[in-house]
């Protein structure tokens, strides 16, 4: 592994550089890029369509949410969150508000817990969908795109009609819910587990075996899971290394330890693994969800949590397995109702940092492959 | 001026191509013919790519502007006439200005030869096949100039990759054209280049170069089929314009009326290469199953089916009139496709009229065989993804050449005993 820091990646005057070398080019990519996913600025070095090296610009969509944080009170916090990640705004919710649960020492009541895993889970597959429409994308692929979005539509509505938004959603609060599930919430959630299981197959069988495809993901951006751990990379990334790490089995959380599954691993790293892992949690997240649909309890929605919140003084670091990786809430407080600072720890940021190590020596349209697999939202990037 | 109509009767009665009975008056006409012909084809194909993708994609595609968005084409090319006219300032101006030209004129002088009968055609080259080649291999210059002249990063890197990928696709591709003209050698002794004589050696060998000593001739046929999706920069070989990649790869910098004169070239320029497929393999002009389905019936059979085809394109029209919402704001709409409708049920009815019958099946058969690869295309591009600049490279150079090659001397050896051959497959040789 090439350390990132001793050799700057745009380090043109390198000492045995020749006149030969000349042809060297140095493009900027983004932030106004169809492939960057957003306001992703990646200059390129270039030997032809070689890549030397490259370096990622970011801050274009920064709006300081943590600095917001530290004047709003903890309940007025909570819609922020769902603008990080904003493809999976509900895992986002559910981070903060046990991060906050933890720092207050409540627990939510075990239905509200059972709504949250399903609500995530489904925003887990959702933002897998929109993940894999994208990465197909930018690989040339134009039409699984359509048919993600068509399926992810269903998943929306459930959203729409449990809280009125469809990407934003501020579904949860500290301590619970504020809504009970509407009437035949259970029955659509099933509804949409029978109706999607064949979709995965349809994905499958678009991709999964297409010889271009194969050409396009196998050995391109390969990383080891020694070099994850050492860059901090986590999620479906991490685990198509090789490692079996995912937080809700590590250190299980929201009721994580009474469902039954498994946790998609890789072998080689590549982007074909990824995009494998990243299909069989979709199916994963299905068991989960079937199962907690089948076990709901009933029971109170939300806990004794007081109407002016004021933590102890104190800090706390809660993570969860957010769709994209370890999504982590650090919070101070200061005793009063607002948190004295709060630092998220966000899975594309971290992941990102990865890119230059996974592209070096590899084509341009493999850069384009490798941010489609890091699979990263500018918005949580910045924050 | 007993003279004039004279000189322009001459030609109807000769039983040539106007280029090559010399007339002057009957090959402007069909200059303008083909010129027009092709301009109605490629907005068809505008409309026809985004309704077919569209479908394919579980969406509508464009629907607002006409009935099921039949004058969409036309609202686009009004929009790209209205737009301004952005020469970069950094830019080369003269070669920035003529790139688009030259890509144009080679697209459409490539069908100088393209035969759609046996005298349908604007003249005919005893070396026509050499002339579409040599012509098409132009439209490189063109676009690695629009490159070029950009002086932009991004239309360089375009530019590379289509003169890097046109020049390996093309070695490829003129290995499976050769082949072909070692076939046309077969019944009368001497090979010929001519586009028209191609088909006349299928037709008097009396099967398609696809069939011919299969599965040599399907071999020959896939290489070039392959080669010309490549030549062509469409999906999944469009790494010239990789949109993902490269925003719009080689023409990037280009905007309004020059952007669109690379769009008529893209898709022009896929007719052609369709149409020396058909040409060379798929047996030009002349109608489907030859040998199975013979005579004077099944003639008549198939030289009504350009006008029933159009009497069903006019029935489609006709059953979506009456699908069409009972609403007042779409009264218009509504008599426009059913208007639409009658002038293609009209045009089948003419069809159908003896002499023109004769004289309209060789297009109809042709153009037929020519939209099939079209629709091929569109079917590429919603199915697969992007290659990989080494490996379109690699599939040329690796795959696609030496498979040429091997057919070419399996080819020529299997034609030298090509009695034998024919015995060994229980055919007798015509």
């Amino acid at each position: 592994m090439t350390d990132p820091n001793t050799l700057s990646p745009l380090d043109l005057d390198t000492p045995d550089k020749t006149f030969l070398d000349s042809n060297e080019l140095v493009i900027n990519m983004g932030p106004q890029h169809p492939a960057t996913h957003g306001v992703l600025r990646v200059i390129l070095r270039l030997d032809g369509e070689k890549v030397l090296g490259l370096e990622c610009v970011i801050g274009y969509l920064h709006r300081g949410v943590e600095k917001i944080a530290e004047h709003r009170t903890y309940t007025m916090f909570n819609p922020y969150v769902d603008r990080m990640d904003y493809v999976a705004a509900v895992s986002n919710g559910l981070g903060y508000c046990e991060a906050v649960e933890k720092l207050l020492s409540v627990e939510a009541p075990p239905r509200a817990q059972y709504i949250r895993v399903i609500l995530t889970e489904l925003n887990r597959i959702a933002s897998h969908q929109l993940w894999l429409g994208t990465h197909a994308l930018d690989i040339g692929a134009i039409t699984p795109l359509f048919y993600t979005f068509r399926d992810r539509e269903e998943i929306l509505k459930i959203f729409e009609k449990y809280c009125g938004a469809r990407l934003t959603t501020h579904a949860f609060r500290i301590g619970g819910l504020q809504y009970e599930a509407y009437d035949g919430f259970e029955k659509e959630v099933k509804n949409f587990l029978t109706f999607f299981a064949p979709k995965i197959d349809e994905y499958e069988e678009l991709l999964t075996t297409n010889r271009i495809w194969l050409e396009r993901t196998k050995g391109v951006g390969k990383i080891s899971g020694k070099d994850c751990i050492a860059l901090g990379v986590t999620g479906p990334v991490l685990r198509a290394s090789g490692v079996q790490w995912d937080i809700r089995k590590a250190q299980p959380y929201a009721n994580y330890k009474n469902f039954d599954f498994k946790i998609p691993t890789g072998e080689h790293g590549d982007t074909y693994d990824r995009y494998l892992v990243r299909m069989a949690e979709m199916r994963q997240s299905c068991r989960i969800i079937e199962q907690a649909v089948a076990g709901i309890p009933e029971g109170p929605i939300m806990a004794k949590v007081p109407k002016v919140m004021k933590p102890p003084v104190g800090e706390v670091y809660h993570s969860i397995e957010a769709p994209k990786g370890e999504l982590g809430y650090f919070i101070v407080s200061d005793g009063s109702t607002q948190p004295y600072r709060i630092r998220v720890r966000p899975p594309s940021f971290v992941n990102l940092q990865a890119l230059d190590v996974m592209c070096r020596g590899q084509l341009v349209s493999d850069v384009i492959a490798v941010i489609g697999t890091l699979d990263i939202v500018l918005g949580e990037v910045d924050r | 001026m007993h003279e004039l109509i004279d000189y322009i009767q001459s030609y109807l009665k000769s039983n040539l191509t106007p280029g090559a009975a010399g007339n002057i008056f009957w090959a402007t006409v069909y200059i303008l013919l083909v010129f027009v012909g092709l301009s109605i084809a490629v907005i068809a194909m505008n409309w026809l790519e985004r309704k077919i993708l569209a479908h394919m994609q579980v969406r509508l595609g464009p629907m607002r502007v006409g009935p099921h968005g039949l004058l969409q084409p036309i609202a686009d090319a009004i929009k790209l006439l209205l737009k301004e006219d952005i020469i970069p300032a950094e830019a080369d101006k003269f070669v920035f200005w003529i790139a688009p030209f030259i890509v144009v004129l080679a697209a459409f002088t490539v069908f100088v030869v393209v035969p759609f009968g046996p005298t349908h055609a604007i003249t005919d080259m005893n070396i026509g096949i050499l002339f579409m080649l040599g012509v098409s291999s132009l439209s490189v210059l063109g676009i690695v100039t629009a490159g070029w002249a950009s002086n932009s990063h991004y239309p360089l890197i375009g530019a590379l990759r289509s003169s890097a990928q046109m020049v390996s696709y093309e070695v490829a591709m003129g290995l499976a054209v050769v082949s072909v003209i070692m076939m046309t050698s077969l019944q009368t002794g001497t090979g010929t280049l001519s586009m028209i004589g191609i088909v006349q050696a299928q037709q008097t060998s009396g099967e398609w170069f696809i069939f011919k000593f299969f599965p040599l001739g399907l071999i020959g046929f896939f290489i070039f089929a392959i080669a010309m999706v490549a030549e062509t920069n469409r999906a999944p070989f469009d790494l010239p314009e990789a949109e993902s990649e490269l925003t719009a790869g080689f023409h990037t910098e280009y905007s309004g009326f020059r952007w669109s004169l690379f769009f008529l070239a893209e898709y022009s320029a896929m007719i052609a290469v369709s149409s020396i497929a058909v040409t060379l393999w798929l047996g030009g002009w002349l109608r489907p199953f030859p040998n199975l389905l013979h005579g004077s019936t099944w003639d008549l059979v198939f030289s009504l089916v350009p006008g029933l085809t159009f009497l069903f394109f006019a029935a489609i029209c006709f059953f979506n009139v009456v699908r069409m919402p009972k609403h007042p704001l779409f009264k218009i709409q509504t008599m426009g496709l059913a208007g639409f409708g009658a002038v293609l049920g009209l045009i089948g009815l003419v069809m159908f009229v003896p002499g023109v019958r004769d004289r309209v099946g060789d297009i109809f058969w042709f153009a037929a065989k020519v939209a099939g690869f079209m629709y091929l295309y569109i079917w590429y591009r919603g199915t697969f993804p992007r290659y990989r600049f080494d490996q379109l490279m690699k599939m040329g150079w690796k795959v696609l050449l030496p498979m040429g090659l091997a057919l070419l001397i399996l080819t020529a050896v299997v034609a030298m005993r090509a009695d034998l051959w024919d015995q060994l497959r229980g055919v007798g040789h015509p």
